[in-house]
């Protein structure tokens, strides 16, 4: 059973209580943007085999969204983080250092 | 039970037809490869083997060490890359094909499936496909001289809300007019077809269904066999435990792979790996609109035959099938977070039973026997891809999502077309380039129906 701790209520929630929202992350495009840049934005995901930022609503819970970073390969959570932000804070980065070495994701590292 | 009957006359290959001239190849192998062909399977081979306690047998299919080049390689032995190589050979002529497999074959998705068999899709370019899958399936097991124990049992799609019953006679209107066998029939008739249903709720009664009578079910694992044997008996070598590490270009072509067992060189690369598409493009250099997930079957303890049809349940989430062993075949939905680990959440496999619980009432006392998981690639449309790639000479065959198994003859067929050829009628419209042309075959939203 998968379980994330809430960053906003602080509930360690099991799967049953989330409601999971996809890739973190994306960078939106809308009208006017290029075919390109729409069709990215509509469907290319990164997909890896290893680590992976999502988005996360704690739906039977506080309501909020989260972000949370997850090894998509072993299933280990490494952490979550607010949803405020657009790119993984520094303390998750280290987290997933600490114990993946060499982890890329997207232009992150 | 009819079709068990049915079944047992197909076993063994009793209808021996000739053989297509094509075939007529010695195995071009190193290890220990036959000099003739395999030996067909008949009545007369189960005697003849009886009077000999059974010493002659010989290996379905060759285990030999890679070439340094073929004009082909298939990357996955599954179901859909064996069929790839298969009708590569079989109607293009192109034998020096190998398929290589990081596990051993059939161990992927073709052997977790429910094997169920259907094509009762909303859109043209669905019914065309899935259809050439069944209609194939009808005689796979003369063609391939191998009992895939195709049973076409029939298959109901319940309708348990207002919406649905609309939907799926919208759908039957559709296969009318697609040449596709199907008729929406009534509460009674599902009843009558599976007396131990509930049609009457307790939370969503059924209100009708979609039948499609030549559906059913065939045995998984022995469609990758029979391919594996007839694809070897070309003399195309499947090369298990070996995994691809690597795809080597030449600029904008492809001019090979490394493996675990050594680099091969190749003119044309088909990707066909389900669950790794992403991760074998991402060798390649190109991106595909998927994402990976765990999707989840079970059975129970066998029990007498109770369901002699397959029965889907889309708005309560489970389907389920009974095997010729007697267990209770049973699927649901997908988990909501990517994944490669082949296993599932729990909560899914519970959601499932229930829904089939309060569907099949006599069922609640059954223990379960086994329960595994899959990894499923899924497209934005829920629709397949059959397409060249932003990488010359590669193709790629993948987003089967949940529903692949009943394509499997049809997707080889295309994708042996379209790498053969460049081009095939089947393949046309799951075509990479229709995400960015909004060219959708969108099958989750305008059927309703899962896979």
């Amino acid at each position: 059973m998968l379980i994330l701790h809430c960053p906003y209520c602080g509930v360690d929630a099991e799967e049953t209580e989330l409601h999971a929202g996809g890739e973190a992350h994306l960078k939106r495009f809308g009208p006017h943007s290029s075919d390109e840049d729409f069709e990215t934005y509509l469907f290319a995901r990164e997909n890896p085999k290893g680590v992976h930022f999502e988005r996360w609503r704690h739906a039977n819970g506080c309501g909020k969204w989260f972000h949370a970073a997850r090894c998509t390969a072993t299933l280990e959570v490494f952490g979550t983080y607010s949803a405020q932000v657009t790119t993984p804070p520094q303390a998750i980065r280290d987290a997933i250092t600490a114990k993946r070495p060499g982890w890329s994701w997207r232009d992150v590292q | 039970m009819s079709q068990l009957g049915a079944i047992v006359t197909h076993r063994n290959g009793a209808h021996a037809l000739p053989r297509s001239s094509k075939n007529k190849k010695t195995i071009q192998t190193g290890f220990e490869a036959p000099e003739t062909h395999m030996r067909r399977y008949s009545a007369f081979a189960i005697a003849r083997e009886a009077a000999r306690y059974h010493s002659g047998w010989e290996r379905a299919w060759a285990s030999p060490q890679p070439k340094k080049k073929y004009d082909v390689i298939i990357v996955g032995a599954g179901g859909h890359g064996l069929a790839t190589a298969y009708y590569l050979g079989k109607n293009f002529g192109i034998t020096n094909v190998a398929v290589l497999e990081k596990g051993w074959l059939g161990g992927g998705n073709t052997g977790r499936n429910t094997t169920i068999i259907r094509s009762n899709y909303l859109q043209d370019a669905s019914a065309a496909i899935y259809e050439k899958a069944r209609s194939l399936y009808e005689t796979m097991s003369q063609d391939l001289n191998y009992n895939v124990m195709f049973s076409p049992r029939g298959l109901i799609m319940l309708a348990q809300t207002e919406h649905e019953v609309r939907g799926y006679q919208r759908t039957a209107h559709a296969n009318a007019l697609q040449g596709v066998a199907t008729e929406f029939i009534t509460p009674q008739k599902v009843k009558d077809l599976v007396p131990i249903i509930n049609i009457s709720g307790p939370r969503y009664p059924v209100l009708g269904g979609l039948w499609q009578q030549r559906g059913g079910t065939a045995r998984h694992d022995a469609v990758a066999w029979g391919y594996a044997r007839a694809c070897s008996d070309m003399g195309m070598d499947i090369i298990q435990q070996c995994e691809v590490t690597g795809v080597r270009r030449d600029g904008g072509k492809v001019v090979g792979v490394d493996t675990s067992r050594g680099a091969i060189d190749c003119d044309k690369l088909g990707i066909v790996v389900a669950g790794h598409s992403g991760v074998l493009a991402d060798m390649a250099g190109f991106r595909l609109p998927l994402e990976s997930l765990a999707l989840q079957a079970l059975v129970s303890e066998p029990i007498k035959p109770c369901i002699d049809v397959v029965v889907m349940a889309n708005t309560v989430h489970g389907y389920m099938s009974q095997s010729d062993k007697g267990e209770l075949v049973i699927g649901g939905g997908t988990d909501g977070f990517n994944n490669y680990t082949q296993r599932g959440s729990f909560h899914h496999i519970e959601e499932t039973v229930r829904a089939l619980v309060e569907t099949f009432p006599m069922i609640s006392r059954l223990k379960m026997l086994r329960q595994w998981g899959g990894i499923v690639d899924m497209t934005g449309d829920r629709s397949p891809i059959l397409s060249k790639t932003p990488v010359e000479g590669i193709f790629v065959n993948c987003g089967w999502g949940t529903g692949g198994f009943k394509a499997i003859p049809g997707s080889g067929w295309a994708m042996a077309e379209l790498m053969a050829k460049g081009h095939s009628p089947l393949a046309e419209e799951f075509g990479l380039n229709r995400f960015k042309e909004g060219r959708f075959i969108d099958e989750s939203v305008a059927a309703g129906v899962a896979h």
